[in-house]
């Protein structure tokens, strides 16, 4: 027989442990990011250029080696870190050297950042070195945005069609 | 470690006696956490095979699917997708609380280190099967888990690629990602289901349903929930957008604003380290090791009684080793076996009335023999110096009974209540050693050794051997499940008044006619 008072009690208990459960599970609200800030993404994959140069193998080297693996144009694996540079409104918010990724440092260099910046218009340039030259840079793409608080902006980099993408 | 155990020890005591009163021992949900883990579990496989009919993989349907669900079809989509949600949150707190409790009982050393280690892992299914099905509303919440978890897996040298470039930019998305999104919200809680399996295999009679009327009254509560506040997404994902402020999901999302306030290798760090701490834990320090149980072959007829009743799988039966015309005998996994002695209360042989020859049960604890426990008893009674005469048996793990010994009181501690075979209570009042016998112990459906307190009432009912006597007095007999001194003090002034109202105990028969008595009467 349950007690009538027993009862309440249950019935208190589970309000309580539902009352809990719909709280925590809908909120405190939380913000990763300012709300009144917008931010600029900088992510991108990009292998660089090789660390090295190619040559040619001599024919007694090429002797040596398996049928099926006599190439005669030998390239080293590894590949340049890239040299990457973002700049806002004149500032420099990102200058870093990627290095390729893989234990023989063949794999593509990549980033990906984000950037809290004020809203408004910005000048935004990204620049990207991928070749063992020792200064400048390879590619270097500008643009003008005008961004909305919470907007976000992608600088991307596709070599395939010319540089970096602004969207 | 015994600092940290004792304050959550208290609370759990405390919690756990305004429960009992609340719902009673049999409905409290502190003696059904882990079958309340698995009720949850059932609910959100349920709700969610008819959320998946719904769904609609894709960058814009998923979330419209979603939204047809919530508004549309409120009336059951939308319920089961606010079930869904809230079952698996309770699942959290279930799932939480049954470790703190069992870690501040100390019931994850020793033998029970296999139960204690392969739960962590359950852990991190639990968080990734929640964290996926979040993602798959793909809204506003949704976009910032996608950003947060593949930054967060990006910070590990394991991906050629970064995984968070696909949230970079709207462009960047593909609709497959969601057929990837569903398959993983499916495969993570089946492998969580293996582990949960798993999780129970040195465990003999897990309790994997919570009693109805707690399952009813915890279903009702999460429709009630459902119904005043439903599970709402929070607008359209917008990979142009940054998703802030969300409204998070704190059973599951939590470790979020710790990734962003930390780094997340840090998280990483904390989490794993932190997991194999935590599994580490049942060897800082190692339990001291009890005597397993031991098997005397000369007096086992190989009934399975041992077998059937210990509760941590730590005996099987194998084919016999001697010459005695049996199949079987008990063969006990030391490794496994607490030391509750459980076994020895289900003996047939553990029979204090036995005099000829030496006194050995088929199935015994080294630390306390059937024939060292005649002779504690026996002590005992001789101590006893005042009318009524009350015997009380506890368990190690309750109150502790030496403090409630008095004149006409005498206690005999014991590993575990159910160690006590009933026959022992037909002894002491039928050979006057005492005017009435208490069984005390761990509050009920909260032992120790998880069934001694069952299979005592069990035996003591007459459904399950080996089963008290008939001719045994009942009102000469008191079981007080609690380790509230308190109560067990009050109970004992009440059996004292009551027993010495009642007549002097019947004198039997001699043990040869008195057979015979019984078996006409049984007949009769």
């Amino acid at each position: 027989m349950i007690r009538p008072l027993a009862l309440v009690g249950q019935g208190v208990t589970y309000a309580i442990f539902a009352a809990i459960l719909g709280v925590f599970a809908n909120g405190p609200a939380y913000a990763p990011a300012p709300p009144d800030q917008a931010q600029i993404v900088l992510s991108f994959t990009h292998g660089g250029k090789p660390a090295g140069e190619c040559r040619e193998r001599a024919a007694d080297e090429l002797a040596k080696l398996a049928p099926n693996m006599r190439r005669k144009l030998v390239c080293p694996r590894e590949r340049v870190a890239l040299l990457v540079e973002l700049e806002v409104d004149g500032k420099i918010l990102f200058r870093e050297s990627l290095p390729p990724k893989g234990f023989a440092k063949d794999f593509p260099s990549n980033v990906h950042r984000r950037f809290v910046v004020a809203p408004g218009t910005h000048r935004i340039e990204a620049r990207l070195r991928d070749s063992p030259r020792g200064e400048g840079f390879d590619y270097h793409g500008a643009t003008e945005a005008t961004l909305a608080p919470r907007q976000s902006l992608a600088v991307d980099f596709r070599a395939a069609t010319g540089g970096f993408v602004f969207r | 470690m015994n600092a940290v155990r004792a304050p959550l020890r208290f609370l759990f005591e405390h919690a756990e006696n305004l429960f009992d009163r609340i719902f009673g021992p049999r409905w409290n949900p502190f003696s059904c956490l882990g079958a309340l883990g698995w009720y949850y579990f059932w609910i959100v496989c349920g709700t969610g095979l008819y959320l998946f009919i719904f769904f609609d993989t894709g960058v814009h349907e998923a979330y419209r699917s979603v939204e047809y669900m919530t508004h549309e079809q409120w009336y059951l989509a939308g319920v089961m997708r606010s079930l869904h949600r809230y079952a698996s949150d309770a699942m959290v707190v279930m799932v939480v609380v049954h470790m703190l409790r069992e870690f501040a009982f100390d019931r994850y050393r020793g033998a029970r280190w296999y139960s204690w280690l392969t739960g962590i892992p359950t852990l991190w299914f639990l968080f990734a099967a929640g964290i996926t099905g979040y993602w798959m509303v793909w809204d506003r919440l949704a976009q910032y888990i996608a950003i947060a978890t593949s930054e967060w897996l990006d910070a590990l040298p394991l991906f050629g690629e970064q995984i968070a470039r696909n949230f970079a930019s709207p462009a960047q998305l593909s609709d497959r990602f969601f057929t990837l999104m569903i398959f993983m919200h499916v495969a993570v809680p089946l492998v969580l289901l293996f582990i949960m399996w798993f999780h129970l295999q040195r465990v003999n009679y897990a309790k994997v349903n919570p009693a109805r009327g707690l399952a009813i009254g915890t279903a009702a509560m999460l429709l009630v929930l459902s119904l005043v506040v439903p599970a709402m997404s929070q607008g359209p994902a917008d990979l142009a957008q940054v998703p802030t402020p969300v409204k998070l999901d704190w059973y599951y999302l939590w470790v979020y604003p710790l990734i962003e306030a930390t780094s997340p290798l840090f998280t990483w760090a904390v989490l794993v380290g932190g997991s194999f701490a935590l599994m580490a834990l049942p060897w800082v320090p190692p339990e001291k090791k009890v005597a397993a149980a031991v098997v005397n072959l000369e007096s086992c007829n190989g009934c399975r009684r041992c077998a059937t009743d210990c509760p941590f799988a730590a005996i099987r039966m194998g084919r016999r080793t001697d010459d005695r015309p049996f199949p079987e005998e008990p063969v006990v996994d030391p490794g496994l076996c607490v030391g509750c002695g459980i076994c020895a209360g289900a003996c047939p042989t553990a029979m204090p009335f036995r005099r000829m020859g030496e006194l050995v049960a088929g199935i015994e604890i080294p630390d306390l023999t059937t024939a060292a426990l005649r002779d504690k008893v026996e002590a005992a009674s001789r101590g006893l110096r005042a009318r009524p005469r009350i015997l009380v048996f506890g368990c190690d793990h309750g109150a502790k009974v030496a403090n409630f010994a008095a004149p006409g009181i005498a206690a005999v501690s014991l590993p575990c209540t159910g160690m006590l075979p009933p026959p022992f209570v037909d002894y002491i009042l039928s050979r006057d050693l005492a005017d009435g016998v208490v069984l005390t112990g761990c509050r009920n459906a909260h032992c120790r050794a998880r069934l001694g307190v069952r299979w005592t009432e069990e035996r003591i009912e007459g459904a399950r051997d080996p089963a008290l006597r008939a001719r045994v007095p009942r009102d000469r007999l008191v079981r007080i499940w609690t380790s509230d001194k308190g109560a067990i003090a009050a109970e004992l002034s009440a059996f004292a008044a009551q027993l010495a109202a009642l007549k002097p105990a019947p004198s039997f028969p001699p043990a040869d006619k008195r057979r015979v008595a019984e078996a006409a009467g049984e007949r009769a």
